[in-house]
This record gives C-alpha cells, sequence and structure tokens, in this order.
C-alpha cells in the first residue's frame, strides 16, 4: 500500500529558479531567503519520497487560453521544462509514475472529481522551482513526480473547499495503490503578491503567517475563505494559495507543523515554505 | 455588462474573469506566440505585419505597438501572457510592475525590498479615497 508521508508548501517564484540555476543564493538579496533551505531539505533527505505529487499552475506555457482545464493530471513517464518564452530551465527532465499517475486518474474521476488526463506536457516554474527549493541541484531528480497542474490564472479557479475535497480524495486514491510506496505532495505558488496593474506590488504579510498558522490551526477558516478575499487581501495572483489546501488535505484529518520559512520578498512576491507531517 | 461583483472594488486590479477572457482572447493568444523564438524573430522584424495574423481591435494593436502595460490589460490582456511581450523586449517583472504602477523599475524594487505595496489603503477603492 502506498502512504502519504508528508506534504510541502512552497512558492513557486521564476526569480528563485534562476537564482539558484545562476548561483546568485549567496548574494545579500538573496541570502536571507536561501539561508532558510536547509533544514527543508534535510527533511526531504531523510524522507526520500519515491514520487512527489505537484500540486501546481501553468503559466501560460503547456496551456494557453485554448484549452483550460481546471484540474490536469499528469500521466506521462517524462516531463520536460518548459521554454517559458526565454528558453527552458536547465533543470533535469522530471521522471513520472505513469501507473500511480494512471490509478489516481481512474480513482478519481470514480470519486467524482472529473480530472483531464495529460499524456503530454512540459512543466514550467510552477513545477520545477518548488522542486529545486527542496532537492536543489541534482543530476537527476531523486524522486518520480506527478504533475498536478490547476486553473488559477482563468477566473474563477477551482474554489479552495474543492482544492481541499480533492486533496482528501488524492489521500484515498493513494492509500488504495497496490504498490509500497511513500508518497510526498506539493501545494504550491502564492503567498500574497499581486503581478498586475496599478497595485502591482502588493504583499500582505498578516494574510500569509495566518495562513501558516490555520494549515495546523483554524483549517476550516481556510476552506472557506472565497476568492474574492484572497484577490482583495493576498493579490489577485495570491489566489495561487488554494493549491496548498490540495496538500492540506492529502494530509488527513491533523497534521503537525514540521518546519516554515517566511520572506519577502523574492522578487514581487511574499516567499512561503511549509513542511508538514500527518499527525 | 455582466451583473456587479464583490471583487469590482478592489484597485488597480484587473480580475481575468469570463468577459475580460472573451475580450482578450486574440490579444493573449498574440502575445502566446512569442513562445516560440521564430515568432519572436518574426514580430521584432516587423510589428505591425507581424500582428496582421491575429484578430486584434484598433485599440488592442495601438496599445501593443506602444507597449501601453496598462492599456493591455484594461482591453482584455492578462499578465502572464502580457509578460511575454515584455521579455521579448528585454523588461524585468520589476520593470513592468513600474510600468504599470508609474514608477521606475528601481523604485518598484525598492518598494519590494521594503516590505512590497502595503494592504491597508488598498483593499478597495472606497479605502483608497
Amino acid at each position: 500500500m502506498a502512504r502519504i508521508v508528508g506534504g510541502v508548501g512552497s512558492s513557486h517564484v521564476p526569480a528563485v529558479g534562476a537564482a539558484i540555476d545562476y548561483g546568485k543564493q549567496d548574494e545579500p538579496y538573496w541570502q536571507p531567503y536561501f539561508a532558510g533551505l536547509p533544514p527543508a531539505r534535510q527533511w526531504m533527505a531523510d524522507t526520500t519520497p519515491d514520487v512527489c505529487i505537484v500540486a501546481y499552475n501553468d503559466h501560460a506555457s503547456a496551456f494557453s487560453l485554448e484549452i483550460i482545464p481546471t484540474f490536469a493530471l499528469g500521466v506521462a513517464p517524462r516531463f520536460e521544462p518548459a521554454d517559458e518564452a526565454f528558453g527552458p530551465r536547465q533543470v533535469p527532465s522530471l521522471e513520472g509514475h505513469p501507473r500511480l499517475a494512471w490509478h489516481l486518474a481512474e480513482s478519481l474521476i470514480l470519486d467524482e472529481f472529473d480530472m483531464t488526463i495529460v499524456n503530454e506536457m512540459p512543466v514550467d516554474h510552477g513545477c520545477t522551482v518548488p522542486m529545486s527549493v527542496m532537492f536543489g541541484q541534482p543530476d537527476e531528480w531523486p524522486t518520480r513526480i506527478i504533475p498536478l497542474c490547476v486553473n488559477v490564472i482563468q477566473y474563477p479557479p477551482p474554489t479552495g473547499h474543492r482544492c481541499f475535497e480533492l486533496g482528501r480524495a488524492i489521500r484515498q486514491a493513494v492509500e488504495s495503490f497496490d504498490e509500497d510506496l511513500s508518497v510526498v505532495v506539493f501545494g504550491t505558488g502564492g503567498m500574497s503578491h499581486q503581478l498586475q496593474g496599478q497595485r502591482a506590488g502588493l504583499i500582505n504579510s498578516e494574510f500569509d503567517v495566518a495562513f501558516l498558522d490555520d494549515l495546523t490551526g483554524d483549517l476550516q477558516r481556510l476552506v472557506d475563505l472565497p476568492h474574492a478575499t484572497y484577490l482583495r487581501d493576498a493579490g489577485s495572483e495570491g489566489i495561487e494559495l488554494v493549491m496548498w489546501l490540495i496538500m492540506r488535505g492529502a494530509l488527513g484529518g491533523e497534521a503537525k507543523e514540521v518546519y516554515r520559512h517566511h520572506h519577502v520578498p523574492t522578487s514581487n512576491t511574499s516567499n512561503g515554505l511549509l513542511v508538514l507531517e500527518p499527525a | 455588462m455582466r451583473e456587479p461583483r464583490e471583487y469590482d472594488d478592489i484597485p488597480g486590479t484587473f480580475v481575468f474573469d469570463g468577459e475580460h477572457s472573451r475580450k482578450g482572447y486574440a490579444l493573449n493568444m498574440f502575445c502566446m506566440s512569442l513562445n516560440e523564438e521564430a515568432n519572436r524573430e518574426a514580430f521584432r522584424s516587423d510589428e505591425g505585419v507581424y500582428l496582421d495574423r491575429f484578430d486584434l481591435t484598433g485599440d488592442q494593436r495601438r496599445a501593443v505597438l506602444d507597449r501601453d502595460w496598462l492599456r493591455l490589460l484594461e482591453l482584455g490582456g492578462n499578465i502572464y501572457y502580457t509578460f511575454k511581450l515584455a521579455a521579448c523586449d528585454g523588461l524585468t517583472m520589476p520593470e513592468l510592475g513600474g510600468a504599470m504602477s508609474g514608477i521606475s523599475g528601481e523604485e518598484f524594487t525598492a518598494m519590494m525590498v521594503a516590505g512590497g505595496r502595503p494592504i491597508e489603503g488598498n483593499r478597495s477603492r472606497t479605502e483608497q479615497h
């Protein structure tokens, strides 16, 4: 039986990927952010998951406005880093887990989550940056991954409640898989940030800290947060945080916080990193 | 026009809902085409000719040619798409953020390092005035 052994919440800021790829971690601007990563990476090194299910969003890379799937599950054996209009990131290809991914797709759809199944898609910074945050710069990723791409660009994204319920269904699906695998679930994006309009640059650390607190505190408050509250209080792109609720749902009823790191700014973004374990 | 929505009074923010997306489809798909190097080259070599491939309105076409970043959003653009045009010009996200909020890229970065644009006073249009 497969089991979920942990959850990671991580922002997926492109500039963090660039700072890693181009060796800028020790520069004064970046040092305070990167100084907070070692405990999370140590946890990951100790946990050695066989598979990571990564909930992230595509940023007009694999998908455009042509087709807008709300939940798209990658079932391919391999995923390549996307060209995001300035060449793909020079990170290793990501090896998938088609058998578990197909099991998830079938289980989730029968559980009434109408997933889109994707055999071919490149993955952009939304997926690859959290991998770099947690695994550094290996020659090959030490885990397989299943990308779960969530629409958060075209309004409305799925509700926080729906994301949380999807996470719970993922837990059930993983636990009914016939192979002995350890699985870590990532929820990525956020925290507060706004890239667009006259309000670009908005940060709300109070909102972000309360969000981190309530993933192991008043979870119901987060599950019930309406879209308008994210848009208003966490910035238009802060609504990515609904994806963290997929991760939290996958951990089951109680979860304990293992580690957190919060730093402002990385580029335009309030950067959060959180490691949870099922309690 | 659609019915009023709770997010309508968030200042300086374009929520990319159905109405917005419908208005900006061709504009955003033009931006999407810039993911490919061959298209970036064709666009750079003759912007007007390249734009003829897309069904833009006159206003959208002008906003692209003028690099009027805020206007592009008003006309249905989405930031992840318009950023492709900005990146094609060599602009960074802080420079684009500055351009949309009326400050320089350096001023924008300094604002971020100082903690970002505060939420106080920026939650709603009424709070701003």
